[in-house]
């Protein structure tokens, strides 16, 4: 029953959204139903320890079917799902959104599109959800975006849309190999195509992925649309939807080419690899704080990609909780640059400074985020990243050293960060800076609690995923 | 009692949230209650812990599985041994007496930013007892860090000034470089034995190759190069006297950077199984020492003296380290505790009564103003060259015997670095104390003795960096003298069986502690004359003495080598590779299609859909192609 509501609530709850008056009521309504769903996000983690499923017949004539299930990471990614709406919710509910019922609808939308995704053990269905995720994001970002909105979307969209068409091809073909042409995952997983052709589909399907998560060189469409996005849909894509592609590759690619993925993993690592400390170098020079977050980010997916093809134990473990640790940090430092360009009406650090004194509190709560991004001890994510880093070192000690040194850089982009928007003297645009407002303070607050509750007993987060990581495992 | 161990961090971080929390609403006297209270309630916990462990032992407190995976389970568990109940009575001892200093140093600061700061101040102590009492190299890593974090925060503590903030940058950023080295070593750790917990690695060395623990030593040095300020790492322990002078004292003096010799002390068994790492961590040491030596020599800012006198006393340290001789090491990271603490507050009054200046040309004649200042301030001066029979004296002489037994030419070396130490030391000193005064008369009239929260502080350390050296009294002077070495004795038990043993003369090494003295004492006598009469002629270096001044050139060396590039290349990659390159090859296949269904006109031009549809339908053409596969051409001909 949990698989089931996790969708159907946010659906509905976004359906129901169109239908309302245009006003204040759609946020009220859109927060209540987001805090619905991670009630129930909750209780699947919490009540239901074994593994829930859901199947009903769907296409009959093609054989696909609607099945969900709720294994490990997919509790962990629907409770990442489930706990970023509120937040994200809570801390832009002062935002006033042109056709707010719209707006939030499509938001809801994509929530249950991505809880879908997460859940979907039906090839066909896994697609539907992925496009079900990307159609209402593509049209916050071009409705409500900002200026060169419209290019970067359809930038945006081509690339995903290509990727995602690929994926479909590489569906179809091993939909045609499996013994009772079915769609299933499980089926999927029984088919073991050979030599080449298993190369050339996994291309098919790593493509897609590697493109929504991004990795180095198929990046180039991230930083644009996370700039030019409504802030509360970039949070979205760089919380969540980028982990798409990660949880694709565990769930879908991993087992079913297991062979092109043991051939090819030297040459995905060295991509990632080279792709986290390409995207560190340009984030110490962005001028932006938006574009910063962004190439940082690049930068710490760059690990996780890398880490899953290392293909051990502690790297799998550290990608499963850093998944949802970089998700809820992501989040926090987009929260600090959205309050911080609607209040002064400007990104740029060159025209930022001295914002501590005006606003101790948000300084205070950023730095606490700057420092999770970092991946500093007690936070959440430097446990993530011990395990991936531990990982990679199995895989290759040198590919560690180097790769290592992206937390060097990342010390140095995010410090510049923070010293430059908020040390020093003020300037113009922060002379009469204020705190950000009470909402942003407490959604920030949250997410600081959470930041520090699992940097200091993560094994909760570990443990949820075990069955995954062991299931992974020994499939190969 | 061992069992309460956990209320020793347990003080300083409540008194972190009391304070950190509480900044605007608490008064000040409120705020250095709870947080020089926090401290000293640790520091009595620490002493029953001295006394149990002196009593029963050693033993190690598990306090709850941090991280548990398949492959390896680490606890967060806490080690209680000798070395670390020494360390404990240093850190909660000096960081108490800091603590109640910094309540009259730092009155001027506004309610909130005095609460911050001792906020700041706690969470450094409690991120220092982890470090030292952590049962393993994870635990000890995130101590290891959070130290960095507070040295970050505090030393950018005045975060209107962008000088200081870049200060506080480039530490964090060093220490991480040496942060990377420690990591590695963690995941060697790891994916060999499976554990990095201390009891269980050190029992297993046996399963390390001579290359591993050549491999893992060299770079847990390497974490200790940044967070100890030695060779190459060292630029950014200058500058970080940026942030207030307690934090100097307390941080970038006694504590933090003494990080790196617990760490190898407490790994001292593998390090006795890796003699090449021991010649490189004894060759580091001691350059550094003479290195830093020769840049003091030449500083005139009372700070600077003193931040490079501790990158060269730390390299003392890592000679003991690299020689061997860790209970020396050990000793000489106390004894200089207690006398470079008592020389930064020293400092610290100073600064205070001159109105926050800094530059000891401008100073001068101040004994007769300060004389509780200057008593303590002269008593940690004779400590630090190596008088006796005060106590930076027997470290030292241990350190340099010890050096002698391995290599003849380390104490030679080592001997002349002890020589700067004095000159530079007492330069200081007669320049700061004696003459006259060459300040201001603005200056002039404000001068004062500090108040008794500064002053008692000054007086306690001032006793214990006289009488600090007697607990560890060479045996030739008195059998079985070395009580810090009888007391420490468990920790390198096993280090100490695989040693060997070069044992001096009584009489040589009589002779050596005598002509070493002698010397010092010579030395002193030059720099007081040559500096008691000092008057600013505003008479510029020239030649080595512009190089001293300027630090070798050491940081502009660091910027055009390693800095500017870097910037260059992220410029190169942002503005070149990112936006022509690889961007500019994806715009050209998106036009490259565009173009190609515009010129073909198979379709209407313009939509997005349709520019897909062509995409997809030559891809489905290619996968056939490619797969040819009987079961897809009859599905299609079914459908169309």
């Amino acid at each position: 029953m949990i698989p089931v509501l996790l969708i159907s609530v946010p659906l509905v709850g976004g359906l129901a959204n169109f239908f309302l008056k245009e006003g204040s009521l759609a946020k009220t309504w859109a927060l209540l139903a987001s805090v619905i769903t991670l009630a129930v996000a909750v209780a699947g983690v919490c009540c239901y320890p074994a593994q829930q499923s859901f199947d009903a017949s769907w296409i009959q004539p093609l054989g696909a079917r609607f099945s969900l299930s709720l294994d490990g990471m997919s509790k962990m990614l629907t409770l990442l799902t489930a706990v970023s709406f509120p937040l994200i919710f809570g801390a832009t509910f002062k935002n006033n959104y042109q056709k707010p019922a719209s707006f939030y609808g499509l938001m809801l939308l994509a929530q249950a599109g991505l809880m879908g995704v997460f859940l979907a053990t039906d090839a066909l269905l896994f697609y539907f959800f992925w496009e079900l995720a990307l159609i209402p994001v593509y049209f916050l970002c071009s409705i409500w975006g900002g200026e060169r909105r419209i290019q970067v979307t359809f930038k945006f969209f081509v690339y995903t849309f290509v990727g995602s068409l690929l994926m479909l091809i590489g569906i179809l073909v091993i939909y045609f190999q499996t013994p009772d042409h079915s769609f299933a995952l499980q089926s999927f997983y029984s088919v073991k195509l050979q030599g080449a052709s298993q190369q050339f589909v996994f291309w098919l399907f790593f493509l897609a992925f590697a493109i929504k998560m991004p990795v180095f060189p198929f990046h180039t469409w991230q930083p644009d649309a996370y700039e030019q996005s409504p802030t509360a849909t970039t949070m979205v894509l760089s919380g969540i939807m980028v982990k798409m592609g990660i949880f694709a590759v565990i769930r879908w690619l991993l087992p079913v080419f297991p062979d092109a993925a043991a051939h090819y993993s030297k040459l995905i690592i060295i991509l990632s690899v080279t792709g986290m400390l390409y995207a560190s170098l340009i984030a110490i020079r962005q001028d932006d704080i938006k574009r910063m977050i962004a190439y940082s980010s690049i930068a710490h997916i760059g690990l996780m990609c890398a880490a899953i093809f290392a293909m051990n134990k502690p790297g799998l473990e550290g990608v499963m909780i850093q998944m949802f640790n970089h998700g809820i940090n992501v989040i926090g430092l987009w929260i600090v640059a959205d309050a911080i360009e609607k209040q002064l009406g400007t990104r740029r650090f060159s025209e930022l400074g001295g914002l501590a004194q005006k606003a101790p509190a948000l300084a205070i709560l950023f730095v606490v985020m700057a420092f999770a991004n970092i991946a500093l001890p007690l936070t959440n994510a430097f446990v993530g990243e011990f395990l991936m880093f531990n990982g990679l070192f199995r895989y290759n000690i040198w590919i560690a050293a180097v790769a290592g040194i992206s937390i060097i850089l990342a010390a140095v982009y995010t410090l510049n960060s923070v010293q430059k928007i908020f040390y020093g003297n003020t300037v113009t645009a922060t002379a009469n800076a204020q705190e950000a407002n009470k909402n942003v303070q407490w959604v920030l607050v949250i997410i600081t609690l959470l930041i520090i509750a699992l940097g200091v007993y993560p094994q909760p987060l570990i443990d949820l995923t075990k069955d995954t990581v062991n299931a992974v495992m020994a499939g190969r | 009692m061992s069992k309460l161990v956990y209320l020793v961090p347990l003080f300083p971080l409540l008194g972190f949230l009391i304070n950190g929390l509480g900044r605007k609403s608490l008064s000040k006297t409120m705020v250095g209650i709870v947080g020089s209270g926090a401290i000293l309630a640790s520091f009595i916990v620490s002493l029953c812990i001295f006394f149990d462990v002196k009593e029963h032992g050693a033993t190690v407190v598990n306090l709850f599985s941090f991280i548990r995976t398949e492959s390896f389970s680490i606890p967060f568990a806490f080690q209680v041994d000798q070395l670390s109940s020494v360390f404990l009575l240093i850190i909660t001892g000096i960081g108490f007496l800091i603590h109640l200093y910094s309540s009259a140093y730092m009155h001027e600061e506004p309610n909130e930013h005095f609460g911050r700061f001792f906020a700041y101040l706690n969470l450094f102590v409690f991120s220092m007892l982890l470090l030292v009492l952590g049962a393993n190299y994870v635990i000890m890593f995130i101590g290891w860090e959070g130290v960095g974090l507070c040295s970050y925060l505090l030393i950018g503590f005045w975060f209107k000034n962008d000088n200081y903030n870049y200060a506080a940058k480039k530490a964090f950023v060093m220490n991480r470089i040496g942060d990377l080295g420690f990591l590695l070593a963690v995941f060697w750790l790891l994916f060999k034995l499976g554990t990095v917990t201390y009891g269980d690695v050190f029992a297993n060395v046996a399963q390390l190759s001579t290359f591993d623990i050549t491999a893992i030593t060299m770079l847990l040095f390497v974490g200790a190069m940044g967070k100890s300020a030695q060779l190459p790492l060292y630029t950014w322990l200058p500058d970080a006297m940026a942030g207030p002078t307690p934090v100097s004292a307390l941080i970038h003096a006694a504590t933090m950077v003494t990080a790196g010799i617990y760490m190898i002390a407490r790994s001292n068994i593998l390090y006795t199984l890796a003699p090449a790492t021991q010649t490189v961590i004894a060759v580091v040491g001691l350059a550094t020492a003479i290195f830093a030596a020769t840049i003091a020599l030449k500083q005139n800012d009372i700070k600077k003296v003193l931040a490079y006198s501790t990158v060269s006393q730390l390299g003392y340290m890592f000679l003991g380290l690299g020689v061997g001789a860790y209970t020396g090491a050990v000793f000489h990271v106390m004894t200089h505790a207690f006398f470079k603490a008592l020389l930064f507050l020293g400092a610290g009054s100073v600064i205070h009564a001159m109105h926050h200046e800094q530059d000891i040309r401008k100073m001068g004649g101040l004994k007769k103003y300060m004389p509780v200042t200057h008593i303590t301030f002269l008593l940690a001066c004779l400590a630090i060259a190596g008088i006796p029979p005060f106590s930076g004296f027997f470290s030292k002489d241990e350190i340099l015997m010890a050096a002698y037994g391995k290599n003849p030419l380390y104490y030679y070396i080592g001997l002349g670095g002890a020589l700067m130490t004095a000159f530079y030391m007492f330069r200081l000193y007669t320049m700061t104390f004696l003459g006259n005064f060459r300040g201001t008369h603005e200056q002039q009239h404000h001068l004062h003795e500090s108040p008794s929260a500064m002053t008692i502080p000054l007086i306690v350390l001032a006793i214990l960096s006289v009488a600090g050296g007697w607990i560890g009294i060479p045996d030739v002077m008195i059998e079985h003298g070395h009580q810090l070495e009888h007391f420490l004795a468990p920790v390198f038990a096993e280090s100490a069986k695989l040693a060997e043993h070069h044992h001096l003369e009584a009489s040589t090494e009589y002779m050596f502690m005598g002509v070493s003295t002698v010397a010092i004492i010579i030395v002193i006598i030059l720099a007081v004359n040559a500096y008691r009469k000092y008057q600013d002629n505003g008479a510029e270096n020239t030649g080595l003495g512009k190089v001293l001044e300027n630090k070798w050139y050491i940081d502009e060396l660091y910027d055009a080598v390693i800095v500017n590039p870097l910037n260059a290349l992220a410029g190169f990659l942002k503005n070149v590779v990112e936006k022509s390159g690889i961007d500019g090859v994806v715009n050209g296949v998106g036009r490259l299609v565009g173009y190609g269904s515009r010129q073909l006109r198979l379709l209407q031009s313009g939509q997005v859909g349709n520019y897909i549809l062509v995409m997809v339908l030559a891809m489905v053409v290619f996968v056939l192609i490619w797969f040819n596969d009987q079961t897809i051409m009859d599905f299609l001909s079914k459908i169309f």
